[in-house]
């Protein structure tokens, strides 16, 4: 078996490819529900209902979207740099205590400023938190891969710490979590009667501005670069290290600012369970989308809908919801094949 | 607290050696793979999947024995689907293995959800009982210590000294060295790249997904979702650790054990003025410290990460 190389990929190839890695996904995994004993298409028809089958329901999908497209644009910013950053989860939760933090009381200006402020605040604690392991990487050659993972839990548990300890509300009625945002902080309601908030805008906005960055300035181009070919970007006189560095920046004050929306946006509070693992479900969303920032926001609003989607399903069909985890992973291995299939050949001999 | 009283504890050196256990398994199997060439961070996941299917093997009636050698098949499974994607297409190992361990993850819980629905508190089984080994669990201490174990964390040491054995000393184990150092002289010697390769990620993830399932069918008796809880990403870091060398991981798997143990012991006698979380995040950050201490001088094998892809140079 031998793989060689595509003289030239046509566009329709690349559009198509994730389309058709996602449909095998959904192939394979009729097998689990037919295991669970329910009716495969009918399954899948409550579970788009349940994603995108009424305003509430779109509405829904699009809350949950919102940090899935912020923790999406993380780890497409790093992977472009090959800087392998698998603490979105950490650097959410560092967003969040930061929020909380700067949030519930301590700062107060009037809304227009206060927003804002919330999420550099956010986004310098998650782009700090990033910085220890890119620092690691690139003075002491230590993988940021297992640093960055670990760090997931450190912040896990400084958190659970904070919300158990002195961060605890005391309004809250012995439950763990943190004081309320102030009415000034908080994300306005983008539609009357839904949760759908002020950070879907944020998110957009993210998307198309990291896009402009990746794409039409010296920055993109060079954390492009050192992603494609370190040696070669060196050579061509690009700053390694601080590239790295800048992009790890970058990468964790976005998975951060998703930590800030749903802190200020979708709870209005920090609670435990903010993220049910958006930091990981990122790097499917980035994959998903081929690392492409516009690519991101389609990408995190079809996962935000397997997930609700999956909700409803396994209330009307009694398959458990943890299937949309398995369509998550399944689809991120899968258009990470089908992607190659597009650059390369496969040839049997 | 005193500390010579705790060290000279059976209880203390006893649990030091318990806990090592699953980061022999992990750490030996996640050795094999990178000394092969490939990262395997699909570890996490894999120990998720050998917990599970162990546990529910012996909950509906099987064999403990034949348990572990379930948990090792489908290990064995999930490092075979590593490998298509790892080795055979030569895609990233990173991704390839986030995403192997996501779906070995979301697949157990799944799995445990369709076998099990309904259930609150999870069921009990009744796991591997202590195998006192006769005459040497007579030793005062050390060998109540450690000749008192549960029989799976004799294998874990066993196992040490085979790999050991097969790495350096038979022609499978000089194949499997290469392969991780550099492929192509390998090829040139007519040895299939793609096959050792992939044979060392299974045999690797095998041992992961036993290390999963000491945890349930040996130190617990039941399975909690989240039970791995980071174990699988220390094992990572135990192998920089040990510079790719099994007896080196054995030492680094009983020393952070031991630290475990001893974090367990303080966080009982001082929890009233230090909070238990910091306990808890000592792991982590030991982990992050024994990684800054000695990724300097590692010794990455030359091929770590590098697809081979043939026909190309």
């Amino acid at each position: 078996m031998l793989l060689e190389p595509r003289t030239h990929t046509p566009l329709w190839m690349t559009i198509i490819a994730p389309i058709a890695a996602v449909f095998v996904v959904m192939v394979l995994c009729s097998g689990l529900i037919m295991w669970a004993g329910a009716p495969v298409l009918q399954s899948y028809i409550a579970l788009a209902k349940g994603a995108f089958g009424s305003k509430f329901a779109i509405s829904e999908t699009l809350v949950r979207a919102t940090p899935l497209m912020l923790t999406g644009l993380a780890a497409a910013v790093a992977f472009r740099a090959k800087l392998w950053n698998i603490g979105g989860e950490g650097q959410l939760y560092m967003g969040a205590l930061a929020a909380t933090y700067f949030g519930t009381g301590m700062v107060n200006l009037p809304a227009p400023l206060m927003i804002p402020f919330l999420f550099v605040v956010g986004a310098i604690a998650g782009g700090l938190l990033l910085l220890v392991p890119a620092l690691l990487k690139t003075k002491l050659k230590v993988d940021e891969v297992v640093t960055t993972l670990l760090l997931n839990f450190v912040i896990l548990l400084m958190a659970n710490y904070l919300l158990f300890g002195p961060w605890k509300d005391p309004m809250a009625m012995g439950w763990p979590q943190g004081a309320p945002i102030v009415d000034a902080g908080i994300l306005p309601k983008l539609i009357e009667k839904t949760r759908l908030h002020g950070g879907l805008i944020f998110a957009l906005l993210a998307s198309v501005s990291v896009w402009l960055v990746m794409s039409k300035t010296k920055w993109g181009l060079e954390i492009r670069a050192v992603g494609l070919n370190q040696d070669a970007a060196s050579f061509a006189g690009i700053p390694i290290n601080k590239t790295i560095i800048r992009t790890a920046l970058i990468s964790g004050g976005l998975a951060a600012c998703a930590g800030v929306t749903e802190v200020a946006g979708t709870k209005e509070y920090l609670t435990l369970d903010i993220s049910p693992g958006f930091g990981y479900t990122g790097i499917a969303v980035a994959m998903l989308a081929g690392l492409n920032p516009l690519g991101v926001i389609i990408a995190a609003i079809f996962f935000a809908g397997i997930y609700n989607g999956a909700d409803s399903m396994s209330r009307a069909m009694d398959v458990s919801n943890y299937i949309a985890d398995v369509i998550t992973a399944a689809s991120l291995l899968m258009v990470m094949l089908a992607v190659m299939l597009t650059r390369m050949r496969i040839r049997f001999s | 607290m005193d500390f010579l009283d705790m060290f000279l504890n059976i209880g203390f050196w006893a649990a030091t050696v318990r806990m090592a256990t699953p980061l022999i398994f992990g750490t030996l199997g996640e050795l094999i793979c990178e000394r092969a060439g490939v990262l395997n961070l699909g570890i996490e996941g894999i120990m998720t999947t050998g917990a599970m299917v162990a546990w529910m093997w012996v909950y509906q009636g099987g064999d403990l024995w034949t348990a572990v050698l379930v948990a090792a098949v489908f290990g064995m499974m999930f490092g075979f689907l590593h490998s298509i994607f790892s080795v055979y297409m030569g895609l990233s190992q990173h991704v390839t293995g986030i995403g192997i361990t996501l779906l070995a993850t979301s697949l157990s819980y799944y799995s445990f959800r369709m076998l099990l629905p309904g259930v609150t508190t999870p069921p009990k089984i009744t796991p591997f009982q202590e195998l006192p080994i006769p005459y040497l669990s007579d030793i005062p201490i050390f060998g109540e210590a450690f000749f008192s174990q549960s029989p799976l964390t004799y294998l874990a040491f066993v196992l040490v000294g085979v790999v050991s054995y097969v790495l350096y000393r038979t022609p499978v184990g000089l194949a499997v060295r290469m392969v991780g150092e550099n492929p192509m002289a390998v090829e040139v010697q007519g040895i299939d790249v793609y096959r050792v390769r992939t044979g060392a990620v299974m045999v690797g993830s095998g041992f992961m997904a036993v290390g999963g399932a000491f945890l349930t069918i040996s130190v617990f008796d039941a399975f909690y979702f989240d039970m791995i809880n980071g174990r699988g990403w220390i094992c990572v870091a135990l192998v920089i650790f040990a510079s790719w060398r099994p007896g080196k991981a054995l030492l680094g798997a009983v020393l952070f054990a031991a630290f475990d143990a001893i974090q367990i012991r303080v966080q009982q006698s001082s929890a009233s003025f230090i909070p238990y979380q910091f306990f808890l995040m000592m792991p982590y950050v030991f982990s992050i410290f024994a990684l800054i201490v000695m990724s300097r001088k590692a010794a990455y094998p030359k091929a770590l990460l590098v697809p081979f892809r043939r026909g190309q140079r």
